[in-house]
C-alpha cells in the first residue's frame, strides 16, 4: 500500500507498483488534466510537482510516491488564479491546449525557484516541454508577465 | 467503405452555403442534439443557433477546436450579427451530422465556407426578433433594433429582451435572405476585437476534455500490437503473458483493412485493461508473428534513389506554356537543381485516442477528430451499420495538423467494444503515433531553367515525383490527384514565357496523408530555393529578382493540362492568382524585416489556401548550430475575424516549418519505421524556435482565404535561403543536417 498525497488530499495506491504516477493521476482518479504524450519524459506534458520539483509523471512510477505530495494543475491554485496561470490567460498563449498544463506547471516551479527569470533561465527551464503547435514565443512572454520582468 | 470520406466530399460547399442562406435557414430543421435538453419552447431558427426562454443564445459550434481558435471565432460573428451579448451566449459542440455541411476541419477553409453562414443566421434571427417586437408594440419594425440583447424601440423607450421574445418570434416568417441587413464593420462588437477563447480558462486549469480525456461508466482500455510493416496480417500470435499482466482482461484480435485502406482499422491484436499502463505492459508481452508483407523492402534511401531518377526523365505534364524544350535549347545560360523532402510525422502532443461504445446495434464515440462525420462514415462501413447509427461526439483535439480527420483510430474503438459488449477506450502510445502516421509525403522535385542575360528566366521545368495521398482511397493509384499538383506547382505564378510541369508516378509503402499546407510543403521548399538559386546565379537582390521574375499585378488565368486546377475548389473568377497581392506582400516583408540592412536574410513567398504570404528568415550560425533570431512574415489572408488569432497561427506555423526545416525525417528499414519517439523525431523547442515572429497583416475587404496553414509553406525555404546569405552553402534536401 503506497500512501500519497495528492493536491492535498491524502491518497492510497494498492495496485502495480511501477504504475508511473501518470497512469494513477490520469485513470484511477480522474485527474485528466495531467496529459500524455510522448510516455518517456522527452515531452513534459504530464509535468506535475512532487514535493514542490517539477516531475514527469509519465516515468514516475508510483512505488517512488510513498509518503511524497502531488501538485497537479487541478489544485495550482482553487480559482486558476496562480500568477502563471492569470499570464497564460493574458498573453492567450494557448493554442490547442494539450501541452499547456504540463508548460504552466514547470514555469510555476521554474518561478518558485528563480522568481526573475532570464531568457536564458527561461530557456534552460522550458526546453524540456514541446508545444507542436508553436507556442514558444507568448510562453517566453507569459513566463516574464507572471514574474514582472520586462518582456 | 464508402470512398467519398475524402477531401473531395467538402469541395465545391462554398456556393451552397452562401448563394442559399435559404438552404440553411429556409426550413425548421431539427433542433440539434445538444440543444435537446433545452425548453421545448426553444427557438431554432438555424442549425447553428437556438434561443431559450431565458435568453440565453445558444450557439452550435460545427467545427472541430484544435488550436486555430475556430469553435470560438464562428461563434462570435453570429453573435455579432445579432447582436447578442457574448456572456450569454453558450456554445455547444455539434456531434457529427450531415445537416451541418461538411464538418471537415481541414483545408484552411472555415472562416472562408461559413463565415457568410454565420453572419445570415445572426441578422435572420435578429430581424425576427425585431419584427416580433414590432408586432409586440405594435410599431413599425423598421423602428425596432437589437442592441445587446435586447430589442429597442427608442421612440417609445420600450426595451424587451430576446428571451421574452422567443416564443413571438419564433411565429414571424422567415425573411429574405435578400432582404437582411448586415451590420456595416464600424457597429462590429466582437469582430476584429480580441476577445478571449472559450475554452483558455479550461485549458489553463486542467479541465478540458480531449480525445485522450474521454471517459464513460464501465469503459475499459485498449493498446493494440500493428504490423511493424504496413499491410502486414497477423499468422499467429502468443498472448500467455499479455494475459497474465495484472490489470489485463482480455485479448481480442482486429482484422487487417482490405485495400483500400482508406480510414479503415490498421488491424493488429488488441489487449484490454482495466487501466491504460496495464493495456500497454500486456501489449508489450505480446508474441506476434506477422504474414510477410510486400512492403517489407520498403527502405528510404533506395527509394528516395527511384524517386530521384523518376524525376529526371521525361514525364506527364501537367501544365504547359510556350515550348520549353525549345526555349532551354537556345538559352544563353540554363541552370539546373534537384531537392528533397523526406517524409514528415504530424506527431501532435494528443496522440490519437478515442472511446467508442457499441450497444443494441448502434455505436456512441467520443473523439479527438477533425471529421466527425468521417467517423461516422468509417466506423459504419467497417461494423456494417447505417451512417444515421453511429454518433460521434467531438472533444478538443490536442493538435490534429490532418491527422485527425483519418478517425481508423475511432474505428478501432468501436470494433473493439463490440467484442468486449463495453466501452473501449484506444490509446496510441507516442510509438505507434510516430511508426503508423499517414505520413506527409517525401518528394523528390528536379528543376531547370534556361537564363536570359539578365539571369531572368525564359524557361522553366519542372518534375515532381511523390506517393500520392490518393493511394488512400485508391492503393493502385501513383500519380498525384489534382489537389497535389494545384499546390503551388502547376500554378506557377511568375512571367515566364516558356513553362512546363510535370509529375511522375510514385508507389506508396506507407499510408500517406496530408499535414499542415500538404503539397505545398515540398513545392514551395523546391521553388523557392531554386528562385534564389537563380537570383544568386545573376548576381541580383533576391526581393528585385523575385518581383521581376513575378512580373507586374495581374490576375492569371491558370489552366493546366489533363487535370483541372484545383485552387482549393475555388473558382477562379472569385479567387484568381493575383500577382498584385503575392508584390505587396514581399514589399512588405522587406520593409519590416530590414532587407538590405542585414546579410544573413532569405525570403520566400507562397500563395496557398488562398492567401498570400511573404517570410523573411533572418539566421544566425554558431559553431555549426542555427539559431533563428526572426522571422517576419507579410499576410494577405483577405477578410479575417480575430486579429490575435490570426497572428497566433502564423506565429505557430513559424515553428511548425522551422521544424520541417531543421529536424523532420521519417525513415524506413525493412519496410519498418525507423523513429518511434520526440529523440529521433524530433520537433522544435522552445531553445531551437525562431526567438521571434512578427507577423504583419495587411487589412482587406478581400474574400476570406486560409489562415492555419498558409503560414508552414515559405518557412523551409526562407530558412534555407537565409543559410546560403549567411554562409554561402545551399541546401537542397531537408532536413538541414549540418551546416
Amino acid at each position: 500500500m503506497i500512501k500519497l498525497k495528492v493536491n492535498g488530499v491524502s491518497r492510497q495506491f494498492d495496485g502495480d507498483p511501477d504504475m508511473p504516477l501518470l497512469w494513477y493521476l490520469r485513470d484511477e482518479i480522474s485527474l485528466t488534466g495531467t496529459k500524455f504524450s510522448c510516455g518517456m519524459g522527452l515531452c513534459g506534458s504530464c509535468t506535475v510537482h512532487v514535493n514542490g520539483a517539477a516531475t514527469r509523471a509519465c516515468v514516475t512510477p508510483m512505488k517512488s510516491m510513498e509518503g511524497k505530495a502531488v501538485l497537479t494543475i487541478e489544485g495550482l491554485s482553487a480559482k486558476g488564479d496562480h500568477p502563471v496561470q492569470k499570464a497564460w490567460k493574458t498573453c492567450a498563449v494557448a493554442q490547442c491546449g494539450y501541452c499547456q498544463p504540463g508548460q504552466i506547471m514547470q514555469a510555476a516551479a521554474l518561478l518558485k525557484q528563480k522568481p526573475k527569470p532570464s531568457d536564458k533561465d527561461i530557456d534552460d527551464a522550458m526546453q524540456g516541454n514541446i508545444c507542436r503547435c508553436g507556442t514558444y514565443q507568448r510562453i517566453r512572454q507569459a513566463v516574464k508577465l507572471a514574474a514582472g520582468v520586462k518582456a | 467503405m464508402s470512398t467519398n470520406v475524402t477531401i473531395v466530399s467538402r469541395r465545391g460547399f462554398l456556393e451552397n452555403v452562401f448563394s442559399a442562406g435559404a438552404l440553411i435557414l429556409g426550413a425548421q430543421l431539427p433542433i440539434p442534439a445538444e440543444a435537446a435538453k433545452v425548453d421545448s419552447a426553444a427557438w431554432n431558427p438555424s442549425v447553428y443557433l437556438g434561443l431559450e426562454k431565458d435568453g440565453s443564445v445558444i450557439i452550435v459550434t460545427h467545427r472541430s477546436e484544435m488550436g486555430t481558435g475556430i469553435r470560438s471565432v464562428l461563434p462570435m460573428v453570429l453573435a455579432d450579427e445579432l447582436d447578442a451579448d457574448w456572456s450569454r451566449v453558450k456554445i455547444e459542440q455539434a456531434i457529427g451530422d450531415a445537416k451541418y455541411g461538411s464538418q471537415n476541419t481541414d483545408g484552411s477553409c472555415s472562416i472562408r465556407d461559413f463565415l457568410e453562414a454565420m453572419h445570415v443566421a445572426g441578422a435572420t434571427a435578429r430581424t425576427m426578433l425585431e419584427a416580433a417586437a414590432a408586432k409586440q408594440w405594435n410599431v413599425p419594425a423598421s423602428e425596432c433594433k437589437a442592441s445587446n440583447h435586447q430589442i429597442v424601440h427608442s421612440k417609445s423607450n420600450r426595451k424587451a429582451g430576446f428571451g421574452e421574445l422567443v416564443a413571438l418570434a419564433a411565429k414571424q416568417p422567415k425573411p429574405d435572405p435578400k432582404s437582411l441587413q448586415f451590420k456595416s464593420p464600424d457597429q462590429y462588437k466582437y469582430i476584429g476585437k480580441n476577445l478571449p477563447m472559450i475554452d483558455s480558462e479550461d485549458i489553463v486549469t486542467g479541465k478540458g476534455t480531449f480525445g485522450m480525456d474521454a471517459k464513460v461508466p464501465g469503459m475499459v482500455y485498449a493498446s493494440i500490437e500493428r504490423s511493424p510493416v504496413f499491410g502486414g496480417k497477423v499468422k499467429k500470435f502468443d498472448d500467455a503473458e499479455a494475459r497474465k499482466t495484472k490489470g489485463v482482461l482480455q485479448v481480442e484480435t482486429l482484422d487487417a483493412f482490405k485495400p483500400p485502406h482508406v480510414f479503415q482499422q490498421l488491424g493488429g491484436v488488441a489487449v484490454i485493461a482495466n487501466n491504460t499502463w496495464a493495456a500497454m505492459q500486456g501489449r508489450k508481452k505480446l508474441k506476434v508473428d506477422w504474414e510477410q508483407s510486400p512492403h517489407a523492402a520498403y527502405e528510404s534511401q533506395a527509394y528516395k534513389r527511384s524517386l530521384q531518377e523518376t524525376a529526371r526523365k521525361p514525364q506527364k505534364a501537367v501544365r504547359i506554356i510556350g515550348d520549353v524544350d525549345k526555349a532551354l535549347a537556345s538559352a544563353a545560360k540554363t541552370h539546373e537543381a534537384e531537392y528533397y523532402v523526406p517524409l514528415l510525422a504530424h506527431a501532435s502532443m494528443e496522440p490519437p485516442a478515442s472511446v467508442a461504445e457499441f450497444k443494441d446495434g448502434k455505436v456512441t464515440a467520443w473523439a479527438a477528430t477533425q471529421n466527425p462525420q468521417a467517423v461516422q462514415e468509417a466506423v459504419a462501413g467497417a461494423m456494417g451499420l447505417k451512417k444515421e447509427d453511429v454518433t460521434c461526439h467531438v472533444t478538443l483535439l490536442g493538435g490534429g495538423f490532418g491527422r485527425k480527420s483519418k478517425p481508423d483510430y475511432v474505428v478501432e474503438a468501436a470494433m473493439l467494444s463490440k467484442k468486449v459488449g463495453k466501452p473501449v477506450k484506444v490509446v496510441w502510445s507516442r510509438e505507434e503515433d510516430i511508426r503508423f502516421d499517414y505520413y506527409h509525403a517525401c518528394a523528390a522535385m528536379y528543376m531547370k531553367a534556361g537564363l536570359d542575360a539578365k539571369g531572368k528566366p525564359t524557361s522553366w521545368l519542372h518534375r515532381s515525383v511523390f506517393p500520392s495521398i490518393g493511394t488512400t482511397f485508391d492503393h493502385t493509384a501513383r500519380y498525384a490527384m489534382d489537389l497535389e499538383m494545384g499546390m503551388g506547382w502547376n500554378d506557377l505564378p511568375y512571367d515566364i514565357p516558356n513553362h512546363r510541369a510535370e509529375n511522375g508516378p510514385a508507389e506508396n509503402h506507407v499510408r500517406i496523408g496530408w499535414l499542415r499546407s500538404v503539397a505545398h510543403i515540398y513545392h514551395a521548399f523546391a521553388i523557392h530555393s531554386f528562385v534564389d538559386e537563380l537570383a544568386a546565379a545573376a548576381n541580383r537582390d533576391r526581393v528585385e529578382y523575385l518581383l521581376d521574375l513575378i512580373g507586374p499585378g495581374r490576375k492569371l488565368n491558370i489552366q493546366p493540362e489533363g487535370m483541372k486546377y484545383w485552387n482549393n475548389d475555388q473558382p477562379q473568377e472569385k479567387y484568381p492568382v493575383d500577382t498584385a497581392r503575392l508584390r505587396r506582400v514581399i514589399e512588405l516583408a522587406a520593409e519590416k524585416s530590414g532587407w538590405g540592412k542585414k546579410k544573413n536574410l532569405g525570403i520566400a513567398a507562397h500563395r496557398s489556401f488562398l492567401s498570400y504570404i511573404a517570410a523573411v528568415a533572418e539566421v544566425e550560425v554558431e559553431n555549426g548550430k542555427i539559431r533563428i533570431p526572426r522571422i517576419t512574415y507579410a499576410v494577405d489572408a483577405g477578410t479575417t475575424i480575430h486579429p490575435d488569432r490570426v497572428k497566433s497561427q502564423f506565429e505557430g506555423a513559424s515553428v511548425f516549418g522551422t521544424s520541417i526545416a531543421l529536424f523532420g525525417e521519417i525513415t524506413a528499414r525493412d519496410g519498418k519505421i525507423v523513429q518511434s519517439n520526440y529523440h529521433d523525431y524530433k520537433v522544435a523547442r522552445i531553445h531551437e524556435a525562431p526567438i521571434e515572429t512578427q507577423v504583419h497583416v495587411i487589412p482587406s475587404r478581400e474574400l476570406p482565404a486560409g489562415v492555419g496553414e498558409p503560414g508552414v509553406p515559405p518557412i523551409p525555404p526562407a530558412i534555407a535561403n537565409a543559410l546560403f546569405a549567411a554562409t554561402g552553402k545551399r541546401v537542397r534536401d531537408l532536413p538541414i543536417k549540418s551546416v
